[in-house]
């Protein structure tokens, strides 16, 4: 599903340059659940950010779902993004005079789906987070675990490719945290792919496969026995 | 465009901060107001002047002979001519777009001794012999019986058609004018028909003191046989009497063997010249009108634009959110000059209608108070107004370049940065 081949990034500061990503091997494939791991200024979010289509590698390839993912414009970056990818943000990042419905609709109003059919799959979506009777409500009459499934809710109403999660369950409590990735399991377990970057042992835990970033390389990648995190819920 | 969503979204936005939409909508609003009463108020003094012309044909001149002031063809100079009946035709075949010749003749003129007689009432009054046309050159309202017309010239008929001044002062009070006669040197004219020509200041009661009898019979009445004493010449309404004046000034001076650079042997009076230095004027004012209704709403735009530059500042991170859900760049661009254009051409209208208010309040003060000099019906057209509305279109449209230049320049990973 998604390959990398020795992506390499920097950023500019000033006079010095700052090496982030020292060249990247990375592979997943369909249906798993992959948490990316380390400290800050380990180059887990720069990753995520260029598997995400928002920025973009110095070198090294980058293909997804079998589409070479180079050279954008960036009409064609947001086309993608839109068909192949659902972001899941540490701060939800609803927009705030949107109702939680008219958030979840949005990435298919993108997709010029039709205003009536938009809103029913908007619906449906906001029903599997179980957020239903909150439809008209707005970001700011809901919880953070709430903003974070009307998130999800969004992410997976364009049905993506691959959901990229950007520490999910960073600002929230340890009991809602289990609440989002049990929703997330649950999404995962329908075959979807997940990419979550974590810096909670917990969380990525909850995962099918950790893959540990240090200096902008891969330390360590290994497959793990999933804890569920219905048990803690 | 007539998208549901992206007008409810347009709403959203400029409804979330009333307050600043006003005072922003407020200097676009000023702006158009402004140039809109500017220009009515241009207007209504462009009509003032123009009530002053009068209803006379302005593309029109005037021309009479004078001695010449060359030898020209063994003839010598200071030799007195005549134009005649023929130089008309001459006219009319040799100088194209012209709409009337009308040859004249005249008795009395500026304090003329008595001519005129009717019983024993005796009055001194300009007397015309006139083609029909002249009443399209030199409009008059016909207030009783009819004007002169072709069958008069033709048959050589002596009537006349007198002015209300002439009336007044030779005739009772109710009595019958019609059908009366008067004597003109001594020749009697039958009265066919009253005037009165529009009151324009100045030589409104002369105006009203002449009389017109057909010219062949004023030639034969008081033998002036072909001469002509003067012509009043229009042109059609797309080209100018003073451009073909050069042409008609030749055509005589070839048939009257006057020498072509003897400037004085023919004169004239351009009335179009006159009333184009006024006209010139008025364009003049319309011109800084529109200078200083578009700088001030210029100061609007620029208000709007900073707003917008604000909004977008706002909205950086609702931006960067769009984009990374997809939406295609072309498409915020497109709602941030649309927002923008909706404003300036909202608050315009309120400009324009608050404009129009305050005309319709001035031009119902001058009614009441009776008529100012110089200044009649401040008004705009629809024209000026669908004017206005393009140029609030296209400044809206300029106030919003540069704000959603601005929201499509941030990278959507900038703008999704937490801190």
């Amino acid at each position: 599903m998604i390959e990398i081949k020795d992506l390499h990034k920097s950023y500019r500061m000033g006079s010095n340059s700052l090496h982030v990503l020292k060249g990247i091997n990375f592979k997943a494939e369909s249906g798993e659940l992959v948490a990316i791991m380390g400290s800050s200024g380990s180059g887990k979010s720069t990753l995520l950010n260029i598997l995400g289509m928002l920025d973009v590698a110095d070198s090294g390839e980058y293909t997804l779902d079998n589409v070479p993912i180079k050279d954008l414009s960036e009409t064609k970056a947001a086309q993608y993004r839109n068909k192949f990818l659902g972001f899941i943000f540490q701060s939800f990042n609803l927009i705030n005079y949107k109702s939680a419905l008219e958030n979840v609709a949005l990435p298919l109003y993108y997709q010029k789906v039709g205003r009536k059919e938009r809103q029913e799959k908007a619906m449906s979506y906001l029903e599997k987070v179980g957020l239903k009777e909150w439809a008209t409500h707005l970001p700011s009459e809901l919880s953070g675990g709430q903003k974070q499934r009307v998130a999800i809710a969004r992410a997976m109403a364009a049905e993506p490719k691959v959901l990229l999660a950007d520490e999910p369950t960073g600002a929230l409590d340890s009991t809602t945290s289990y609440e989002v990735m049990d929703l997330i399991q649950k999404i995962n377990d329908e075959g979807n792919t997940i990419l979550v970057v974590t810096h909670e042992e917990d969380i990525a835990h909850m995962c099918k496969r950790i893959v540990h970033l240090k200096d902008g390389v891969i330390v360590e990648d290994k497959k793990i026995e999933q804890v569920r995190a219905q048990q803690y819920v | 465009m007539f998208n549901r969503d992206r007008w409810r979204e347009i709403l959203e936005v400029l409804t979330s901060n009333v307050g600043r939409t006003i005072l922003t909508a407020f200097g676009v609003c000023w702006g158009i107001f402004i140039l809109i009463v500017l220009l009515a108020a241009g207007k209504g003094f462009e009509n003032g002047i123009r009530a002053d012309f009068g209803d006379i044909a302005t593309n029109t001149m005037f021309m009479w002979t004078r001695r010449t002031t060359k030898p020209y063809e063994g003839l010598p100079k200071d030799r007195s001519f005549e134009f005649k009946v023929s130089d008309v035709q001459a006219i009319w075949d040799n100088v194209p777009n012209l709409r009337f010749v009308s040859p004249r003749n005249q008795l009395g003129g500026f304090r003329g001794g008595g001519n005129v007689i009717r019983g024993i009432r005796v009055g001194a009054y300009n007397v015309y012999g006139d083609y029909p046309e002249i009443i399209n050159q030199d409009p008059m309202t016909v207030t009783s019986g009819r004007f002169i017309n072709h069958n008069d010239i033709r048959e050589k008929r002596k009537v006349a058609v007198i002015g209300q001044g002439v009336k007044s002062e030779l005739y009772e009070k109710g009595e019958e004018v019609l059908g009366s006669y008067i004597k003109i040197q001594g020749v009697n004219f039958m009265v066919i028909g009253t005037y009165k020509k529009k009151n324009n200041d100045g030589d409104g009661e002369e105006a009203q003191k002449e009389i017109y009898v057909p010219f062949t019979s004023f030639a034969q009445a008081f033998n002036r046989g072909e001469d002509v004493g003067w012509m009043a010449i229009t042109a059609h309404d797309g080209s100018s009497i003073s451009r073909l004046k050069e042409d008609i000034i030749r055509v005589m001076k070839e048939r009257h063997k006057v020498h072509p650079e003897d400037n004085r042997a023919v004169g004239h009076f351009d009335l179009y010249e006159q009333f184009n230095r006024v006209e010139s004027l008025f364009v003049g004012l319309k011109a800084i009108a529109y200078l200083v209704g578009i700088m001030v709403l210029l100061s609007g735009i620029i208000g709007v634009s900073n707003i917008m530059l604000i909004v977008v500042k706002e909205r950086t991170k609702e931006i960067g959110i769009r984009r990374a859900l997809g939406e295609q760049p072309w498409s915020i661009k497109k709602q941030i000059l649309m927002e923008s254009i909706f404003l300036t051409i909202i608050s315009g209208m309120a400009g324009i209608i608050f404009g129009s208010l305050v005309i319709y309040g001035i031009n119902s003060l001058l009614d009441s108070v009776g008529p100012v000099d110089m200044f009649i019906n401040p008004s705009v057209s629809v024209g000026v107004v669908s004017g206005a509305l393009v140029i609030l279109m296209v400044s809206g449209l300029l106030a919003g370049f540069i704000p959603a230049n601005s929201a499509i320049k941030v990278r959507p990973i900038e703008a999704l940065r937490t801190d």
